[in-house]
């Protein structure tokens, strides 16, 4: 095969900076990363709980007069629990706001959210068995 | 979106319930050009219909149009496509398509950074779509396989040629797939399942 060549990498000791805020000068609008849309923001100063896409929401009530219909809605789809993933798909709400309305939800304890098993440095033996056993039965 | 027929919102079907016991969920992410076959290896091994979730960028952001001077930023909606495998009563996997540009991946909280792990679907006539994707994932130290999606006008290469050009380290794994067949696309996610456990045995020796 004519071999188009890669050249392999090595990790990198310390994970990339976040982007940096964009500083735009003066009159200008240019910022070098894309930035996320807050449309449905309760609050968007950045208190935002630290959630997953496959975080697992679960209502702990049913909709208080108060809610939202936003609010109401993700209340009434995760009766049983539903990744926030799946969250955003059913209400196609982009990701960052379903974020936004989720935090809210916690805050105001009408929802639980379990969280998501990350990987470690050393990733869990009995994790990985069981995720090996449960795709064999596939 | 207008909430207020909420009781109409497309929910999952019943039986796609996950039991109240579901605790925690896994992330497996499969990466690749587009046109590769990313949603359908997801949908061919999903326990549900495979779902979309969103993500809103400018389009100032993308770098391919330059909105120099103007006022109004248009807005860009970047898709993921993912399916859900239930584990146990208590685990669920999760499987996410996404696009193997590296400027889409941060629009996702921690969509690498959490993962188990990730496929590289790759094409043979476009291999050199997926250098970068793979370079990124060895600079995070996310582990990969390689997957080779047979496409039928595609041309074959012995797995060692290929190992040759992609540069990839001897431990990783290369695999010929039809991500169109469930049983080949769970063969592919057991192969990242069991290079994970090698690396997690070899952890624990050191």
């Amino acid at each position: 095969m004519t071999p188009p060549r890669r050249k392999r990498r090595q990790p990198q000791p310390l994970p990339p900076p976040p982007p940096p805020p964009p500083k735009p000068a003066e009159g200008e609008e240019n910022p070098r990363y894309p930035e996320r849309l807050y449309t449905i923001a309760g609050s968007a100063d950045g208190g935002r709980a630290e959630l997953d896409l496959v975080t697992l929401i679960v209502a702990r009530s049913a909709p208080p007069p108060s809610a939202s219909p936003e609010e109401a809605a993700v209340l009434r789809l995760c009766t049983a629990p539903l990744s926030v993933a799946e969250l955003s798909a059913y209400l196609n709400l982009p990701f960052s706001a379903m974020t936004v309305l989720i935090t809210e939800l916690i805050t105001t304890e009408l929802v639980q959210a379990r969280a998501p098993i990350v990987r470690k440095a050393l990733p869990d033996r009995s994790l990985l068995e069981a995720v090996m056993h449960g795709l064999q039965r596939l | 979106m207008d909430f207020n027929g909420s009781d109409t919102i497309p929910g999952p079907r019943t039986e796609d319930h996950l039991p109240h016991t579901a605790q925690a969920a896994v992330k497996i992410v499969i990466v690749g050009g587009f046109g590769v076959g990313k949603t359908t290896m997801v949908g061919s091994v999903s326990d549900i219909r495979p779902l979309t979730t969103e993500e809103t960028m400018t389009q100032a952001g993308i770098g391919v149009d330059d909105n120099y001077g103007s006022e109004t930023k248009t807005a860009t909606t970047v898709a993921m496509d993912f399916g859900r495998i239930s584990i146990t009563d208590k685990l669920v996997l999760y499987l996410f398509g996404t696009p193997g540009q590296e400027r889409f991946w941060f629009l996702w909280n921690g969509l690498f950074e959490g993962a188990l792990g990730a496929v590289v679907l790759v094409d043979t006539r476009r291999l050199e779509v997926s250098f970068d994707v793979m370079g990124r994932l060895e600079e995070r130290g996310v582990p990969f396989v390689v997957a080779v999606n047979s496409f039928p006008d595609a041309p074959r290469y012995p797995t060692e040629e290929l190992r040759t050009a992609l540069d990839l380290a001897p431990e990783i794994p290369i695999l010929d797939c039809d991500v169109r067949r469930r049983a080949s696309s769970k063969e592919v996610l057991m192969t990242l399942m069991r290079f994970l456990h090698s690396i997690a045995l070899s952890g624990a020796l050191t």
